[in-house]
């Protein structure tokens, strides 16, 4: 910004009348103009820094959920440095002897030991555990949410291809991480976790006993080596990854600017929306405190993971009916639908009943996701630059596509309580397991169609505009008449046309400092 | 505060920001009546300092789950919900704007970078394409190599390991407190995870000792004697992905893997009867030896639990 210093004042632009110059004299400098001069002439911020105050940020509610996913990540660093102070990774066995009743004298593994300690011992401790892992589920939730509304408004098209890519990859790091930090506190569920990623390895032709013992450390379970190395791969390693791709998604966001549904204003050349500073920091710091309440108070609240019922792990015990975090359960679905297809042959094995559901199948789906914004240009030819979002019943074909990919993965997810749901509905497990692999292939086909049906309904309908009712009255003399009726409410301001953000205020003599923020007034002569 | 010069932010003066007049509609707040959006703003940041204060206290006399969560909670709560509605309804309302720059270049700026990168690799690697040879070679040599530490050091390799337990002929099968199992020490009907004799707690060697009845019993053709009086060994990993088999349902005879519900055949010699498993339960076999001690008359006849590569 230009201060005191710069050469006289030139002619004034736009409606400003001039600046009444005062008696010549300098006085001190404000604070802030002083430190932005200071920083300016060391870092040259201030036409970037005041581009970056008037970054523009659509108001519309799906625009949230990124921002959720981004603060449960602040979260999950933040609650995962405390669990960091008290948590000890390794496998060595000790005696319980702490708050716990039940578990005392029981033998189990430091890991196990400490994550208890932490929860009964430690005030405020179950509740940043917890805290912890509901804000995990709610991280991967929005993610995938977040990335549902990418897909189904078209906003990974031309140009923001790349960023859709830094996106998928942080849904699977944001899973794998997730897994990894579940199987942290050696529990005997978590324990159970483990045993299978070993098999998923091992399932792996040519290299999959190598590649499992040295992840491992030997043969499972290996040499207590997991869990140390578990721990580095979940607070070092991924969390450093998974931070700078948030900032290089972010920084792409700056790059390209948001998107924006069309509407009063709304062009492929502009965006339109509130600016950074200060009403977006506000609202978005606003999120950030109501996001950390929620989870805080989940935290507390609603039990999670309860692990001293679980028991420490040892390897030949087993508990029942429990599922592994939700976003696992598309993994579980698919290994308990698939049939017992094992190739043997050439003195070799291919154990296609791990391999294809456990490793071919999440390869399949990320390398889909990944491609979709390329394969979606190859087939329509559209290579155009689009900035303006589409209503996703504007593209039947591609919002059905996408309803069906969502119902093929959740129609998984819930196979992956065969068991809860054959013991509720008093059926055999096999009827329930033949349902689902029917289920997996007509689920999504019926779910497509119907989409794309209502998609087609809906756009020719032209429904999206709230309309007004009418309103028939009757004169007194028999004949009637139509009027409209009244805005509803929540139909929402009448809105105005789009203005840049102005620098300065124009303050009448007449008027006192007036009630607008984030704005520099500057007196008029009159 | 003093003077200002006149508001030409666009840096080269090309677009003058606009000087808005005090009464503009868009700096108006968005909130239709201010007054009250200030009552609920203020109303939650009491609310917030109340639940900060709340758990202050709390945390002091003791600290007691569910009350941290609500207090803290709320405190947190009220705090970011005052933040976000003065930000949403005490600001000014706009809507504004800002304009979209095209992020790419012209057409020349765009081939002279092209060409400076094909230009000058070119010119690197012209007339000296045994250098860049010899730059592949040694830059493949150093991936290779760093394998070694990277991965190979990880871990042994597996050699005979999936193939072979720690079950010897004649081990005794022991249970988790390492006591010797005798033959009267299941009733019929009774199910108990054994271990070699030195091995108990193994992942590997864990294994099912069920007794379906107390007459031998043979479970396929050429196990005659595997089964005497009734007890049947068979390894307890899944051989679908390895979880313990743990559920031995005594009517129907069958031991159920909780993990993906895989079903097998006690009597069947464990076959598979349900579920993604692909092959039967692999059977030790036993005898009882003079003193009525159970032990293990040879190894287990084929690699246990998951499937892999190498198995045959
Ligand atoms: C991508 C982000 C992350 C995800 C999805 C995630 C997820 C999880 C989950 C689900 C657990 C199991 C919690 C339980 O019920 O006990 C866990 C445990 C743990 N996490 Fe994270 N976490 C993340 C980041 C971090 C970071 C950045 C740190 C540390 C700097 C951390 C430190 C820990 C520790 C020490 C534990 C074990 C203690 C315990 O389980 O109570 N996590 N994590
Ligand atoms: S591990 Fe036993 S059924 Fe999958």
């Amino acid at each position: 910004m230009s201060s005191t210093t710069t050469p006289p004042p030139g002619p004034p632009a736009g409606s400003v009348p001039g600046v009444p110059s005062a008696d010549g004299k300098q006085k001190k400098l404000d604070p802030v103009d002083a430190g932005v001069k200071w920083l300016d002439q060391r870092l040259g911020i201030a036409k970037g820094g005041r581009t970056f105050l008037d970054k523009i940020f659509p108001d519309h509610w799906s625009f949230l959920l990124g921002e959720i996913a981004l603060y449960s990540f602040v979260i999950l660093i933040l609650t995962g440095i405390y669990l960091s102070l008290f948590y000890n990774p390794s496998t060595a066995t000790v005696v319980y002897h702490g708050a716990y009743a039940p578990l005392r004298g029981v033998r189990m593994s430091a890991a196990y030991a400490s994550t208890v300690n932490l929860s009964f011992a430690v005030r405020s401790g179950l509740v940043i555990r917890q805290m912890h892992h509901w804000a995990a589920d709610v991280f991967v939730g929005s993610i995938a949410v977040h990335m549902a509304r990418i897909f189904f408004t078209g906003a990974y098209r031309k140009p923001r291809e790349l960023n859709w890519i830094v996106g998928v990859t942080l849904l699977m790091l944001a899973i794998v991480n997730g897994f990894i930090g579940y199987s942290l506190p050696d529990d005997l569920v978590s324990g159970t976790g483990i045993r299978l990623a070993f098999s998923f390895v091992l399932s792996i032709p040519l290299v999959g006993s190598y590649l499992a013992f040295f992840v491992f450390g030997g043969n499972y379970p290996g040499n207590g080596d997991i869990i140390p190395r578990f721990f580095i791969l979940h607070v070092v390693v991924l969390p450093l990854v998974i931070l700078g791709l948030i900032a290089a998604h972010l920084g792409l966001l700056v790059r390209q600017k948001h998107t924006q549904f069309p509407g009063h204003g709304r062009t492929e050349k502009n965006v339109v929306g509130t600016p950074m500073y200060p009403a977006f920091i506000a609202k978005t710091t606003g999120y950030l405190f109501m996001i950390t309440g929620v989870l805080w108070a989940m935290g507390g609240l609603l039990q999670i993971n309860p692990i001293w019922q679980y028991g420490p792990y040892e390897p030949y015990k087993i508990s029942y009916a429990v599922q592994p975090d939700w976003y696992m359960g598309w993994l579980d679905g698919a290994l308990r639908i698939m049939p017992s297809w094992e190739f043997v042959g050439f003195g070799h094995t291919i154990p296609f009943e791990v391999f294809l559901p456990a490793i071919i199948f999440p390869g399949v789906t990320f390398t889909l996701f990944y491609a979709w914004p390329f394969i979606e240009a190859k087939l329509t030819g559209d290579r155009a630059v689009h900035h303006l979002l589409v209503r996703p019943r504007d593209r039947p074909l591609i919002t059905a596509l996408g309803a069906g990919m969502l119902a093929f993965y959740f129609t998984l997810f819930s196979a992956s309580s065969t068991d809860v749901l054959a013991n509720f509905f008093q059926i055999s497990l096999n009827s329930v397991l033949w349902f689902f692999r029917f289920a997996v292939i007509f689920v999504p086909i019926i779910v497509f169609f119907v989409a794309w049906r209502m998609c087609i309904d809906l756009s020719l309908s032209g429904a999206g505009k709230r309309k007004r009712a009418n309103i028939v009255t009757r004169s007194a003399t028999g004949e009637y008449a139509i009027t409209k009726s009244d805005r509803r409410p929540g139909d929402g301001h009448e809105e105005l046309d789009p203005e840049l953000v102005p620098t300065f205020i124009e303050v009448p003599d007449t008027v006192g400092m007036g009630e607008t923020v984030g704005v520099r007034r500057i007196p008029r002569r009159v | 505060m003093t003077q200002l010069p006149p508001p030409s932010v666009g840096g080269d003066g090309a677009e003058d920001v606009p000087v808005a007049a005090f009464d503009d509609a868009h700096l108006q707040p968005y909130a239709k009546h201010p007054r009250r959006a200030e009552i609920v703003v203020g109303a939650c940041l009491f609310v917030g300092f109340l639940g900060f204060v709340a758990y202050g206290a709390t945390y002091w006399v003791g600290g007691q789950t569910q009350v941290e969560a609500v207090t803290l909670g709320l405190g947190f709560f009220g705090f970011g919900f005052a933040m976000s509605a003065w930000g949403k309804y005490l600001m000014p309302k706009g809507p504004f704007t800002e304009d979209r720059h095209p992020v790419e270049g012209t057409e020349p700026e765009v081939q002279a970078l092209a060409a400076a990168v094909s230009e000058r690799g070119k010119m690197v690697f012209r007339r000296r394409g045994v250098l860049g040879g010899l730059l592949g070679l040694a830059g493949a040599a150093m991936g290779v190599v760093l394998a070694f530490p990277l991965l190979r050091s990880l871990g042994p390799q597996p050699m005979k390991a999936l193939d072979t337990t720690d079950w010897k002929p004649g081990a005794y099968l022991v249970d988790i407190n390492a006591r010797r199992i005798t033959v009267d020490d299941l009733e019929v009907g009774g199910a108990l995870t054994v271990f070699p004799e030195g091995f108990v707690g193994s992942a590997i060697d864990q294994t099912m000792l069920i007794r379906p009845s107390s007459v031998n019993i043979v479970t396929k053709p050429g196990r005659e004697t595997w089964g005497p009086q009734g007890y049947l060994a068979y390894s307890k990993v899944c051989t679908h992905a390895g979880c313990p088999v743990g559920l031995y349902m005594e009517q129907t005879q069958q031991l159920l893997c909780p993990c993906h519900q895989s079903l097998f055949d006690v009597l069947d010699g464990a076959q598979q009867v349900f579920g993604p498993a692909p092959r039967p339960l692999p059977q030790l076999p036993l005898y009882i030896d003079s003193l009525g001690y159970l032990r293990a008359q040879a190894p287990y006849d084929q690699p246990i639990g998951p499937g892999f590569w190498e198995r045959s």
